[in-house]
């Protein structure tokens, strides 16, 4: 047993620490965001049940009843009433978090805008799901992306360990005075929220410790002291409001930065904005987010054996939106794909491919062609093989290939789908070409 | 015994500063000041999207004494259940001092008996301790006077207007929300109006004394959308209790007692006549709707009274302070 | 027998919804956690319905596994429900070099000749059997457990054993704790392969 309690430990990532409570474990995706929040111990949890983040709230219920939390749980009757809840909770200074997923995240959208605008900084996990209709339970980013301009910050994550990593970072990065917004964890629906997966989980007393206490800056619970939360606003002040919260959004790209240095000197594991693999020298790349971005990087291990220079760039947050550090990689490739597991109908391209192109505007004469590729739609699979395609087909676009479609979905049933331009009956070839710049 | 109550009142802090921006005998303000009053302890109001809301708190003023917060307007209860919860969680791991503060919600009926009828009736269910206080003015009166749930049979709304085809105004019956209340079993429900403010203000009292949810429907008359003289209000809140459109009574822990027996019960055509919005029946002379109106009220009165039993008052006016 | 996993090995469970065959597969998945290396466990996505077909998936690597989602090509397949042979399609998408191991009243002989093997070894055992002469109940999970460590070597015996005994004993009285044991153990020693 030895042999085996030492290769064990080969797993804790930072030997050296001397705090001996942190252990390696087997949890699922909900279970480990159930038992980040278990370590945080907000003060309130409004909540309301949806697949694939159930589990959350059941989790979080089981260790309430169990003395393992002191959070009061408000189970509420729908999704608006949960993030309503949580408002009118963050707004008493209390620390809030939930957890929702698709549906119940559209529902929530009203009050999403309210959150943000009120700079509340509630946690909110979300266990990405595609939307109905047709009504679908698999992951999917529609809804997270839909929710993308609700004033919200965004993460991605990749694998369940870092869904335990974001969350326990979330309440540090949305509750700093430079930034006081909400925040959005996402995971991917089954992909991450039911897979169990050995993760490190931090010890309580550590994770209570990076956390730290919190204290609300304007609490309706001060009788003495009197708020009015919530006014309105007359279109002489909207305006400065709304700069207050871009505000907010700029300064979290910083203490996003600090957060997850600081937090990957603690406990071994550093975060950033974005998540660059093997990009140092790559010619191609695969833009990704969430927890796809593992199967992009194997196929990137077995492409670079081949003597292929391909790279990954991963998103770790969506909002704020790391344009920067994008441009940053991708200037000098000769070729990218974006790959979006959501779609913007009548628009040109998926959310991510949008933002990523608007981002190279500005360096259009160094800029690499992009492509944008939308994969795993209501769960639909992705294969190693589907990546390969793509890698081939930046390949193809690198060689000045003009007829390697800018816009397709990957992955349908039967023959290859029709590609944006061929459903758009005016763009011919010769414009989609022009416009790549050719 | 009023007396007490007055003085207690008189010496009360004002929770709601004068300069709001309601329009001239509106009775939403009459009521939030009431209401508040009847307690002692330092309150937290909640707020739904509506005339109160948007007439009393615009950037970067407030007219709000106590700590307010305005939401949405559908989210009235499920906010004020946050409110209340963050309270005992702090309370409980003592990050707040050990202090009784109360917690009110007031709602126009488009925010309780229409958009804000689901998060109201989470919050009931789950027993948040907290006063819900819907005034009702029978209309969207903030948007410009759109009819909802609550708009009483034969009103003209602009989205139930009583046309040349279609002369009725609006054509169906008001929703009984304090009977949808009290289907929730929570332990004081009670009807009230700004009227009779002694009977307003015992309510409130009893609302705020009580462990749990307490709901009040208070009508709140509305010279806007009823087309009358912003004087009357008063006469017009008292006009509803006294021909039995707008009983007065009370259900606490399951106990029923009508709180108002009026010494002559006046023909609902008093209570039309006065009011623009129903202007178009006696253009069209449509007795036939009064009648209709009649008999509606007859019935639900006599209901009340048959519940009532043995405990209906023996004498007329107010008869328990 | 003792066998070094030096690559990722991906295993595919065939089940009935309520056999047990998630927890199984988090079973194998803590095993090979205590022998220091990295996994994942997880069910086939979506509502599941009582006694109908389900799969369950692993991943065991001796490096962090980064990939997620539904196995390609299982390396090793497990069935533990007996009526599947046959009934669904167990024998698609193994590896060459892949094994299957079923639990089944049947010999390899007889179950060779119900599925379609394109060279995978295969593996048969009375897993009921051995569950019901061990501790009264037809739950052949553990037996297959046993099995799959003989099998397979994703996992140790001897860390199987450590593993089984620490998650009954949290549940169940000593007598079934040791009958699951002596059920890990037959099983080892009983499955037929070639």
């Amino acid at each position: 047993m030895t042999k085996t309690q030492k290769s064990k430990d080969n797993l804790i990532q930072n030997p050296k620490s001397k705090i001996q409570n942190r252990k390696v474990v087997i949890l699922s995706g909900n279970n480990a965001v159930a038992n980040a929040l278990r370590q945080v111990d907000p003060h309130v949890y409004p909540g309301y049940p949806i697949t694939p983040s159930t589990k959350i709230m059941e989790t979080v219920a089981e260790f309430i009843a169990n003395g393992k939390m002191q959070c009061e749980m408000v189970a509420v009757e729908s999704e608006h009433s949960a993030m309503s809840a949580a408002v009118g909770a963050a707004a008493g200074g209390a620390r809030v978090a939930s957890a929702t997923a698709a549906n119940g995240l559209a529902f929530m959208w009203e009050v999403l805008y309210i959150a943000s605008g009120s700079h509340l900084p509630i946690v909110l996990a979300i266990g990405n799901r595609a939307l109905s209709a047709p009504i679908n339970g698999f992951a999917d980013h529609g809804e997270s992306m839909g929710s993308r301009d609700a004033g919200w910050i965004q993460f991605y994550s990749e694998s369940v360990q870092e869904a335990y990593d974001n969350i326990i970072q979330a309440f540090r990065i949305g509750e700093d005075s430079r930034v006081r917004l909400p925040v959005m964890v996402c995971l991917d629906g089954f992909l991450l929220t039911h897979t169990s997966e050995n993760i490190t989980m931090q010890g309580d007393d550590e994770v209570t410790d990076f956390v730290g206490p919190y204290h609300a800056e304007f609490s309706l619970l001060d009788p003495d002291k009197p708020v009015s939360h919530g006014l309105s606003d007359p279109p002489s002040y909207y305006m400065e409001h709304k700069m207050r919260q871009q505000a907010g959004m700029e300064k979290a790209r910083e203490v996003i930065e600090e957060v997850g240095a600081e937090y990957g000197k603690r406990f071994g594991r550093p975060y950033g904005l974005v998540d660059p693999y093997c990009m140092d020298d790559a010619e191609t790349a695969i833009i990704i987010l969430g927890s796809e971005a593992g199967r992009v990087k194997g196929v990137v291990d077995k492409m670079r054996e081949a003597g292929k220079k391909v790279g990954a760039l991963r998103l770790r947050t969506v909002r704020p939106f790391p344009d920067e550090q994008i441009v940053r990689q991708l200037l000098g490739l000769k070729a990218v794909a974006i790959m979006d597991r959501s779609y913007a109908p009548g628009a040109v391209g998926a959310p991510m491919f949008q933002e990523v192109r608007s981002a190279l505007y500005d360096y259009r004469d160094s800029a690499p062609p992009i492509v944008n590729r939308i994969y795993g739609l209501g769960g639909r699979e992705l294969r190693n093989a589907d990546v390969r395609n793509i890698f081939a087909e930046l390949d193809a676009l690198a060689d000045g290939d003009a007829t390697v479609p800018v816009i397709q979905m990957v992955g349908l049933r039967g023959e290859p789908a029709p590609t944006w331009e061929e459903m758009r009956p005016l763009e011919t070839p010769i414009a989609v070409a022009a416009k790549r710049g050719k | 015994m009023p007396n007490e109550q007055l003085t207690f009142a008189s010496k009360q802090a004002e929770p709601l500063a004068g300069g709001h921006s309601l329009c001239a005998g509106c009775a939403a303000s009459i009521i939030v000041r009431q209401v508040i009053m009847a307690t002692e302890d330092p309150v937290v109001v909640a707020n739904a999207t509506g005339c109160l809301e948007v007439c009393t708190g615009i950037y970067p003023t407030t007219s709000w004494n106590v700590s307010w917060i305005h939401n949405a307007f559908a989210n009235a209860g499920a906010t004020l259940s946050g409110v209340e919860s963050a309270y005992r969680a702090l309370r409980k791991r003592g990050e707040i001092p050990e202090r009784e503060i109360k917690f009110v919600a007031f709602g126009g009926d488009g925010g309780t008996y229409d958009i804000g009828l689901q998060s109201l009736s989470g919050a009931m269910e789950r027993g948040h301790d907290m006063v819900y206080v819907c005034y009702d003015n029978g209309a969207y009166m903030n948007t410009g006077v759109q009819r909802s749930s609550a708009t009483p049979l034969g009103a003209h709304t602009t989205t139930s207007p009583a046309g040349t085809l279609m002369t009725i105004g609006k054509s169906e019956i008001r929703k009984d929300m304090t009977a949808i209340a009290e289907a929730h079993g929570i332990p004081y429900i009670a009807q009230s109006s700004p009227g009779y403010y002694m009977d307003l203000m015992y309510k409130a009292k009893r609302a705020f004394q009580t462990k749990g949810a307490a709901f009040l429907n208070v009508m709140s008359p509305c010279p806007l959308g009823w087309s009358t003289e912003p004087a009357d209000t008063l006469v017009l809140a008292r006009l509803a209790v006294d021909t039995c459109v707008w009983p007065l009574f009370e259900i606490a822990e399951g106990e029923f007692s009508l709180t108002y027996l009026p010494l002559e019960k006046k023909p609902v055509i008093e209570w039309l006549q006065p009011q623009g919005r129903f202007r178009h029946i006696f253009k069209n002379n449509d007795e036939g709707l009064i009648d209709r109106i009649q008999a509606d009220v007859d019935r639900d009165w006599q209901k009340l009274l048959d519940r009532a039993g043995d405990a209906i008052p023996d004498i007329a006016g107010p008869v328990r302070f | 027998m003792e066998k070094v996993i030096e690559r990722m090995m991906e295993v595919r469970w065939h089940s009935r919804a309520g056999q047990g065959a998630v927890t199984a597969a988090e079973t194998l998945a803590a095993t090979a956690l205590r022998e220091g290396k990295h996994v994942q466990a997880f069910p086939e996505f979506g509502p599941e319905r009582m006694g109908a077909p389900l799969r369950a998936f692993n991943r065991i690597s001796p490096r962090p596994i980064r990939i997620h989602g539904v196995v390609e090509e299982a390396n090793v397949v497990i069935v533990v429900d007996s009526s599947l042979l046959g009934a669904v399609p167990v024998d698609a998408n193994v590896a060459p070099d892949g094994v299957i191991l079923s639990n089944t009243t049947k010999s390899v002989a007889e179950v060779r000749r119900i599925l379609t093997l394109n060279g995978q070894k295969l593996a048969c055992l009375d897993a009921t059997q051995i569950a019901v002469d061990c501790f009264g109940m037809q739950k052949p999970n553990t037996p297959m457990l046993g099995a799959i460590a003989r099998v397979t070597g994703l996992v140790a015996l001897d860390t199987l054993l450590v593993e089984v005994e620490e998650i009954f004993s949290k549940k169940f009285p000593p007598k079934v704790v040791e009958g699951n044991i002596k059920a890990v153990q037959r099983a080892y020693q009983e499955v037929s392969y070639e």
